[in-house]
């Protein structure tokens, strides 16, 4: 090759330079950046991250792994990552990545619930999920150690943890109608709910938790009574038929309701959270006085139970002082006859300002409620069944001063105290209605209808003969009376009968006399002396006279 | 010419030069660069789509997985080859390029030079991901009924994407074929 020809030595020098060193070094700034930003990236998304806990739900329905959200207060805070069977295969258990502003939900006491459209009695919740699908609720605990496994509950608690309010216990003996989320009310406003019951240990009744929101739970105090409201309340009275409910849904759903007792004074402080109290039945046990003193007492009849039940009442002059607590029958070896023991208990502070009075009476002292009934024994008050309902032949126990009562000689250091008994109205008036029903048994209605008859048959023929033989007779006498009367019209009447002539010829007569004592009185008024001197001219005629 | 002196033409001013100046330093830091953001691209959500009824992040290989999951295999092969194989390649690739020159490997060079070529041709395919999301992000934005966004994920695949081909540009094939007698250095080496 050419050294002329070659192009590449006809080619320029080109311009040498030293070549920095330090460009090419601030090369590996390029990886170093990377690496920081990637990490930055990482450390960004992971470190959003909190922890991740374990919820054990009954089923999964509606969940879905890597899609539902754990929301608080409808704020996303976690998803399920995974979704698993417990390995007993009972439960499903379901993990959740919570986000790390979150992981104070991971503590004792917080609850997680499915959120799902529900239809129950008291409204319908949870709609929006019907679209966005279920996710998972949280109630937030109270607690401060942090834990990351939970029991999911499988209905909404019906009370949060953030909701301000007090819890209550109320024991009763049976639910009735309420459940759940039955609602509580105070003058028929809705304060709170039923949140949870429990059947308590030996099975003899059952304890409600009750919630009641604040500010109302301040009016839950020492004299707080509550009382089942479920249903509809009828109340048939003097005063006509009432009926009350507390709204609507407790027709259905039931509910409780709440009030004070009358105070007198300053208003007692609110009950502490967690009291306990009685769940009435009614409104009107509820609210009646409380008892504080109960008095067994016995009584014993000899006559029919039918009709008596336990819990009938003991009323005294009206008042429910008490109720019966026992039925039994035992034998009277002394009277050979059954006697049906009764035994009851009276609530003496049910007689009110009566029973107040009558331990004033004792004298400053605080006598035993016995003995002041054994007082009232002494003087005749008597235990009676009467009749409460003639149609359903309900019985009660009525105490009365009988004044009939004998003296029973009954123990009067026994207790319960005995009171005695006396047979009642009812059974008296049974008594009374059988002796009349005898009495008109012995009347002899045979020989009273067959004289009767006899009668009967007798103003018969009386009635036949005067029909035969008195009426012709009638008829002819009335025809002659009728002949008389035309005779004596005639003879009066007509134009010349001589009556009248006679009538007028006596009426001219009378004129004549009228006009001349019209003289005598014109004649006595011009000379009133001729009444005692006579006449002038022939006076003397007249006092002669 | 060595590679310390920097050559200049003095009519158009252009570098000149005898190999690609620090050609593998360049290429070395960009590529380990590009892995260092590849572990980033493949575990953060590169969208993040929320709708009406749900929200959702996917990551590459989620979103491959719910393709193949809802019976769009074909997609998820395409999606799947694009997006991760073809990085994954490519940063293998080159790696191996540049310990062999490093190494002054002697064999296969034919091979190898072509190898440089594919990898370099394919390498614009990563982008088809990131050209997805862009796409999507501008269409669909219906605020709260439909809304995709790009995750930080997006960015850090956009970067492994232009740094290897960064890398694979600073590399000069032409080290290939150096150190070997047999073969004159020349033109016929220049791409």
């Amino acid at each position: 090759m050419n050294e002329q020809d070659d192009p590449l030595n006809r080619l320029p020098t080109p311009d040498m330079a030293p070549r920095s060193r330090l460009l090419p070094s601030l090369i590996w700034l390029v990886p170093l950046v990377a690496a920081v930003a990637g990490l930055v990236l990482i450390i960004q998304t992971y470190a959003g991250r909190g922890p991740t806990i374990t919820i054990q739900f009954e089923t999964a329905e509606g969940l879905e792994a890597g899609k539902t959200e754990v929301r608080y207060k409808n704020v996303v805070i976690g998803r399920v990552s995974t979704i698993e069977l417990s390995e007993d295969r009972q439960h499903v258990v379901v993990s959740v990545d919570l986000r790390k502003d979150a992981a104070s939900v991971a503590v004792e006491g917080s609850r997680f619930w499915v959120v799902r459209p529900r239809i129950d009695l008291g409204g319908v919740s949870g709609l929006g999920t019907l679209v966005s699908g279920a996710f998972v609720g949280v109630d937030i605990g109270l607690g401060d150690e942090q834990t990351l496994q939970f029991v999911g509950l499988e209905v909404p608690p019906a009370v949060t943890h953030d909701q301000k309010g007090t819890r209550y216990v109320l024991t009763a003996s049976e639910l009735g109608s309420l459940n759940i989320g039955s609602p509580i009310y105070f003058r028929s406003i809705p304060v709170g709910r039923i949140v949870g019951f429990d059947l308590d240990e030996d099975g003899e009744g059952i304890t409600l938790q009750a919630f009641v929101d604040a500010p109302y739970d301040r009016y839950v105090t020492s004299r707080t009574r509550f009382w089942n409201a479920s249903g509809i309340d009828v109340n048939l009275d003097a005063n006509g038929l009432e009926l009350s409910t507390q709204s609507l849904v407790t027709l259905v759903a039931g509910g409780v309701a709440f009030q004070s007792l009358p105070r007198r004074g300053e208003p007692p402080p609110p009950a502490a959270a967690d009291s306990a109290f009685r769940l009435y039945d009614d409104q009107i046990t509820a609210l009646a006085p409380a008892d504080n003193i109960a008095m067994p007492v016995r009584m014993r009849f000899f006559q029919s139970m039918r009709g008596l039940s336990k819990g009938a009442v003991v009323d005294f002059k009206g008042v429910e002082v008490g109720k019966v607590t026992d039925l039994e029958l035992e034998y009277d070896p002394a009277r050979k006859r059954f006697a049906a023991n009764v035994s009851a208990v009276i609530y003496p502070e049910r007689l009110g300002r009566a029973y107040a009075q009558l331990r004033e009476r004792e004298g400053g002292q605080d006598p035993a409620p016995e003995a002041l009934f054994q007082r009232m024994i002494d003087r005749g008050l008597r235990a009676q069944l009467r009749n409460g309902n003639l149609i359903t032949g309900q019985l009660y126990v009525a105490l009365d001063f009988l004044p009939r009562g004998q003296s029973k000689q009954l123990d009067r250091e026994s207790r319960p105290l005995e009171i005695p008994t006396e047979a009642g109205s009812f059974d008296q008036l049974q008594a009374q209605i059988a002796d009349i029903v005898t009495k008109i048994d012995a009347i002899p209605f045979d020989d009273i209808g067959g004289n009767l008859r006899d009668t009967l048959a007798r103003a018969e023929q009386l009635m036949a003969q005067i029909n035969t033989e008195l009426a012709p007779e009638l008829q002819r006498t009335l025809e002659e009376t009728r002949a008389t009367v035309a005779a004596a019209n005639r003879a009066l009447a007509a134009p010349d009968a001589p009556l009248q002539q006679d009538m007028r010829m006596m009426m001219e007569q009378v004129d004549r006399a009228a006009r001349s004592l019209r003289n005598l009185s014109d004649t006595l008024q011009r000379n009133p002396q001729s009444l005692l001197r006579g006449k002038p001219d022939d006076g003397e005629e007249i006092n002669d006279d | 010419m060595t590679s310390s002196v920097s050559g200049r033409c003095p009519r158009c001013g252009a570098h000149l030069h005898h190999r690609r100046p620090n050609s593998l330093m360049l290429s070395w830091a960009l590529l380990i660069a590009a892995a260092v953001l590849y572990i980033p691209a493949n575990l953060l959500p590169i969208m993040k789509t929320s709708t009406f009824f749900d929200g959702r992040s996917d990551t590459i290989l989620s979103g491959v997985v719910v393709l193949w999951q809802e019976g769009a295999w074909d997609l998820a092969l395409i999606v799947f080859v694009a997006s991760v194989m073809v990085p994954l390649l490519k940063i293998g690739v080159l790696a191996g390029l540049l310990l062999s020159v490093q190494l002054r490997a002697r064999g296969r060079r034919l091979e190898r030079a072509r190898l440089f070529r594919m990898i370099e041709r394919i390498g614009h395919w990563s982008m088809l991901d990131i050209f997805v999301v862009a796409l999507l992000v501008a269409l669909v934005n219906f605020q709260s009924y439909a809304q995709v966004q790009a995750g930080p994920g997006a960015a850090a695949f956009g970067g492994v994407v232009i740094l290897t081909m960064l890398s694979a540009m600073c590399f000069d094939p032409r080290l290939i074929w150096d150190g070997d007698s047999a073969v004159p250095t020349g033109p016929q080496a220049d791409e």
